[in-house]
């Protein structure tokens, strides 16, 4: 747990350093989302930001941390629909994970309280159905 | 100084994601079992990992905030909706439900495109189409409210 605290800071020191310089939320979703309407200079740093997330866990495996291993075990169809409803979703809802979930509780958002706790509990429900009364 | 300070926060995330295992959906819905409470096998790391985030993130914007203005930018972009309303719960409940199906959120999604897993693309390929699907169907272009507000 360790570990995961410390990546919890590491996450937490990213959308300091966004606001700080860029003055943005550190939203995946925002981010991801406003590059299809952003002019030619919101594209910039939004892309920067892209390309610096994907290049992290390497970033990471460079500096003695395990290059990490993934398990997705939902089928092709589900994944897509899953795909679907968290695109439409976040930009629906206005945040994802880490826009409500961190900046937005960072902020003392009521929103962000409302949208965070509602995806946990949808979440935390989906779950128990697909593991616990479904039968896998 | 933007696009090299954007960087750097992208790279910060993607390898606190990386390091904290939350790149992992696995290990994300682990957390979401929490049935798993009673049998002993129910992995808490992501309230760990929202714990220190929140933390660090909290201190670091009271500070922030003191100031007029970030560093490489006029202005800081804040949402400014404050209502709790039918559209912002639906999203959640939309999130949530794509969440809890699959253990990706945006985030780790695209940190994991590197890692060499075909279901990640197809993850990302389908959330971007779902993006996009919201901004034909409900944004509708033209009457789109100034393209710069940001969203939480």
């Amino acid at each position: 747990m360790v570990v995961a605290f410390a990546g919890g800071l590491l996450i937490g020191l990213a959308a300091v350093l966004l606001m700080l310089a860029v003055g943005r939320i550190a939203g995946i979703a925002g981010i991801v989302g406003g590059l299809a309407g952003a002019g030619p200079g919101g594209r910039g740093w939004r892309l920067a930001f892209v390309a610096g997330l994907i290049a992290g866990p390497f970033a990471a495996a460079l500096c003695g941390a395990p290059l990490p291993e993934i398990t997705v075990k939902a089928s092709a169809p589900v994944v897509v629909v899953a795909g679907l409803l968290v695109g439409f979703g976040s930009r629906l809802g206005n945040g994802c994970t880490s826009g409500h979930g961190v900046c937005g509780l960072a902020r003392q958002s009521p929103r962000s309280l409302a949208a965070t706790l509602t995806f946990m509990a949808v979440g935390i429900a989906v779950v128990f159905v697909t593991r616990h009364v479904s039968g896998e | 100084m933007r696009v090299v300070a954007a960087l750097g926060a992208g790279l910060l995330f993607g390898a606190g994601l990386s390091l904290s295992g939350m790149i992992d959906p696995a290990v994300v819905l682990a957390f979401l079992d929490v049935a798993a409470i009673a049998e002993g096998g129910w992995n808490p790391a992501l309230a760990f990992v929202m714990a220190a985030a929140v933390l660090i993130t909290t201190v670091g914007y009271a500070l922030i905030f003191r100031r007029r203005a970030p560093l490489f930018a006029p202005g800081f972009a804040l949402p400014g909706s404050r209502s709790i309303n039918c559209r912002l719960i639906a999203g959640a409940g939309m999130f949530g439900l794509g969440w809890g199906l699959v253990g990706y959120c945006p985030g780790p999604a695209i940190a994991g495109l590197g890692l060499g897993l075909g279901q990640t693309w197809l993850f990302v390929g389908a959330m971007l189409a779902g993006m996009v699907l919201h901004r034909v169907l409900i944004e509708r272009p033209g009457i789109q409210p100034s393209s710069g507000s940001s969203r939480a």
